[in-house]
């Protein structure tokens, strides 16, 4: 019978953390297994009654695993919105502080919350989703392993990222920053990666076209260096097997060097090898034209993962780092410029021949403008890397401008783009339910992107310059406090910003639920044939 | 597989791979040219960049580069160049008595500017980034001092504190609870109260400012003075005029002699040198009330 082994399965997890729970070594470890225990309770029971239910087994047309891909569309929106929420709460905080409402809404333990479900609950699941639909399209084969180990695969990454967000909000942390969780929660997510990149893999093993498409090379890269990341990074031995405390195995400046150069890569393989990967696919698709340049792929695509891993120290100039790792750590960024551009030369290229569908097409519109921000965050970044200019740029406002330059401009907007493609096809719709608010949604992105972006240019700049104002007899002139109210307005403004890019989120959510209903909004349509110019 | 088998894309001319996966076909552009002597150049200047500087981690050390970069000796000489320019300055404000500081108006712009950024660093969290203070916190601005305003005791103020614990040298006064401890009656405090608001030109009752003033004398005038212009030697304020360290007017002026509050400030000795204590002495004193 269907779903009998999964209940009982999740049955067996809920006792094991009502266990965990009765004998944890510290208040903490309790609370964070009765979170577990009440999760996996609720998803036994759910599963209970669905065993109940299918008598009769529905057959996929397809032939293609669509099931968790549909329910992955559904969530990457439901957690864009919370990240994007998560995000404005913790930008008022930053421009009132009197909005802390400790201690679990503390601006401390919810902002790990919002990178988290923007980068991983959000972007992961994004990729996750829109991996397993191109992986299936352009293998022409159903995701290997059965349905079982897919869906423990979707379930597993879901049930990390409700463990992380809790965990953050209980006080559970490693401080190590985008890898906070604690060594049980990093042990289950590896359990999960790696079964993970055995269905992706045996889907590419399996694959009846002869080569493989270069979208599945970057999501392959991104999976498989994720994995490399996580696990040593991670590396910690836990003070009990049942409390949430563990110290890490590397110590001092060496610690700094590991958790940069995942932190670093972090953002290298899972926000850019895997979103490129999302590019690859659905950037062609939707602007029906084939990709500019194999070759260019293929060079940008090695180099890319080559020299990527390299670029870590530069998180650490002017600290303890010897100087050698530095300047390795600045020539490697340097190099990676073109091989990061080859991707939006692609990217843009692809769409000669289809230039005119801007003007129609907001969908196309939403991925030459995530193009744009890639490659300017792409530019930035090794600028970001000279040391010259990380002088004054490095612990500013600078750097979170340039990485929500990143990711709300470059892998929100191709999220976006994928998303709407998805939505009609996989609820089997002739369309979107409406175009006009896609168009909406962009504008809204666009202007919160760029007001964030130059804001925080100007807080950041100002910041880098404050803190090294020396007067003629050799004082510095300002305060620390001083240089933190100087950036009042700009924190406004940056918490409006943000605020105009979650409306952007909501309308989509609306626009997608009203999409999976199957209704059609009475509207115009975006261009008419007859406003545009001869040819 | 021979070339010419593949299709042509119509739009731009080019050949495709011959690959397509669910519709996707892609072309078989060769590199652009700016792209790929941009990423060379970038490449070349990388190398040259790593045998300029320190790079390639050996059994026994890095190479050291052919410039000799080193960021740990440009500290420590950018912090000797720094300790050498104002050397002059720092072993003057060392040797010299606070008050002899001023009669060299160079040193004196020096001690000021130095006093300003340790200021900034130390004191503004509790007198404000101006001085001003807040309540509970004296201004610095003005020229009502509790422990008096010359040089020498502002500078004892800043380096022992006030009814700092941990330094035996503290500034100590203790203004007795009057109500609380039932030292004066109710209506004796009343018409303290009204004669204090006189004085400092707040709304008062005229019909207890005689009694008031009697009462003033007997209980108060020690640490106030008779008239209430403060006695800075003790530690006892200034009440005849305006400025209030928690508040004005009678209703306030009768809830600190019931139950008088007190604040404290930490001695600094224990935490910065003789020489920073000395320029902030001198930069407190030049905000426009020193004496």
């Amino acid at each position: 019978m269907r779903h009998l082994s999964g209940t009982i399965i999740l049955g067996i997890g809920t006792l094991l953390a009502v266990l965990g729970a009765a004998f944890a070594a510290d208040s903490l470890f309790r609370a964070h297994a009765l979170i577990l225990a009440l999760t996996l309770g609720i998803a036994t029971i759910v599963m209970a009654r669905l065993v109940q239910v299918n008598g009769n087994t529905e057959v996929d047309k397809s032939g293609y695993m669509d099931e968790p891909i549909r329910i992955g569309v559904i969530l990457t929106v439901f957690w864009g919105v919370i990240g994007f929420l998560v995000g404005v709460i913790i930008a008022t905080q930053l421009a009132w502080p009197d909005f802390n409402w400790g201690p679990y809404l503390n601006f401390g333990r919810i902002r790990p919350v919002h990178t988290s479900a923007v980068v991983f609950a959000f972007g992961g699941t994004a990729l996750m989703t829109t991996s397993f639909y191109v992986v299936q399209r352009t293998c022409r084969a159903r995701l290997w392993g059965g349905d079982g180990l897919a869906w423990f695969v979707f379930w597993g990454y879901q049930l990390f990222i409700v463990m992380a967000a809790t965990g953050y909000l209980l006080g559970i942390t490693q401080g190590r920053e985008y890898a906070e969780p604690e060594w049980y929660v990093d042990i289950w997510l590896t359990i999960v990666w790696v079964a993970y990149l055995v269905v992706f893999l045996g889907t590419l093993v399996k694959r009846k076209e002869k080569h493989i498409y270069v979208a599945n090379w970057f999501y392959l890269a991104f999976i498989v260096t994720i994995a490399l990341l996580h696990v040593v990074n991670n590396l910690a031995v836990p003070v009990s097997f049942l409390g949430v405390k563990s110290y890490s195995l590397f110590a001092g400046v060496q610690d700094a060097m590991v958790q940069w150069w995942y932190g670093h890569n972090a953002v290298g393989f899972f926000l850019t090898a895997g979103f490129l990967g999302m590019m690859y696919y659905f950037l062609p698709k939707q602007a029906q034209r084939p990709v500019y340049s194999y070759r260019l792929s293929i060079i940008h695509f090695w180099s890319l993962i080559f020299l990527y891993i390299w670029a870590g120290p530069h998180h650490l100039h002017y600290t303890a780092l010897p100087d050698w790792t530095q300047t390795l750590g600045m020539a490697f960024s340097i190099m990676l410029w073109m091989p990061s551009w080859g991707g939006m030369i692609n990217g843009l290229m692809t769409l000669s021949g289809a230039w005119d569908k801007i003007r129609t097409d907001p969908i196309i519109r939403m991925m030459v403008m995530s193009l744009a921000f890639y490659g300017m965050s792409t530019f930035e970044g090794p600028v970001m890397a000279i040391k010259a200019v990380n002088s004054l740029s490095h612990y500013t406002d600078w750097t979170i401008g340039h990485v929500h330059s990143g990711a709300l401009g470059w892998v929100g907007m191709i999220t976006f783009g994928s998303l709407y493609f998805l939505a009609p096809r996989l609820w089997g719709r002739k369309q979107l339910y409406s175009l006009r608010l896609v168009n909406w949604h962009f504008w809204l992105a666009t202007l919160g992107i760029v007001m964030y972006v130059s804001a925080l240019w100007v807080a950041g700049i100002t910041q880098g310059l404050m803190w090294k104002e020396y007067d003629s007899q050799g004082f510095l002139v300002y305060s620390f406090a001083e240089s933190v109210a100087a950036l009042h307005p700009y924190y406004i403004i940056r918490m409006v910003a943000g605020l105009l890019y979650l409306t952007g989120g909501l309308i989509m959510a609306w626009n997608i639920y009203k999409t999976i209903r199957g209704d059609v909004r009475n509207e115009k349509p975006m261009a008419s044939p007859a406003a545009q110019p001869a040819e | 597989m021979s070339e010419d088998k593949n299709e042509i894309d119509e739009i731009s001319g080019t050949e495709t791979t011959g690959h397509e996966w669910d519709g996707i076909k892609e072309l078989n552009t060769p590199l652009p040219r700016w792209w790929l002597w941009i990423f060379y150049a970038t490449i070349v200047w990388a190398i040259g960049y790593m045998i300029a500087m320190p790079a390639w981690p050996l059994i026994n050390g890095a190479t050291k580069g052919v410039l000799g970069y080193s960021s740990r000796a440009n500290l420590v000489t950018e912090v000797e160049m720094a300790k050498a320019a104002q050397s002059e300055f720092l072993n003057k404000i060392e040797a010299s008595e606070v008050v002899d500081i001023l009669k060299d108006e160079e040193l004196a712009r020096f001690a000021r500017a130095g006093g300003d950024a340790a200021f900034k660093v130390n004191c503004s969290q509790c007198h404000g980034a101006g001085a001003q203070g807040f309540v509970g916190f004296p201004n610095l601005n003005d020229d009502e001092w509790i422990w008096g305003g010359t040089l020498d005791a502002i500078y004892t103020t800043i380096a022992n504190g006030a009814r700092y614990a941990a330094d035996e040298d503290t500034r100590i006064s203790q203004m007795p609870a009057f109500g609380a401890d039932e030292l004066l009656e109710r209506d004796e405090i009343d018409a303290i109260a009204n004669y204090v608001a006189s004085i400092s030109g707040t709304e008062a009752d005229s019909a207890l400012v005689s009694v008031g003033r009697e009462l003033f004398v007997d209980s108060c005038a020690a640490c106030h003075g008779d008239d209430g212009e403060g006695v800075a030697d003790l530690g006892g304020p200034a009440l005849n005029n305006a400025i209030w360290l928690f508040a004005g007017g009678v209703e306030a002026i009768t809830a600190q002699i019931n139950q008088p509050k007190h604040g404290e400030m930490p001695g600094w000795s224990d935490k910065l040198d003789d020489v920073t204590i000395k320029q902030l002495a001198i930069y407190v004193h030049s905000l426009g009330g020193g004496q």
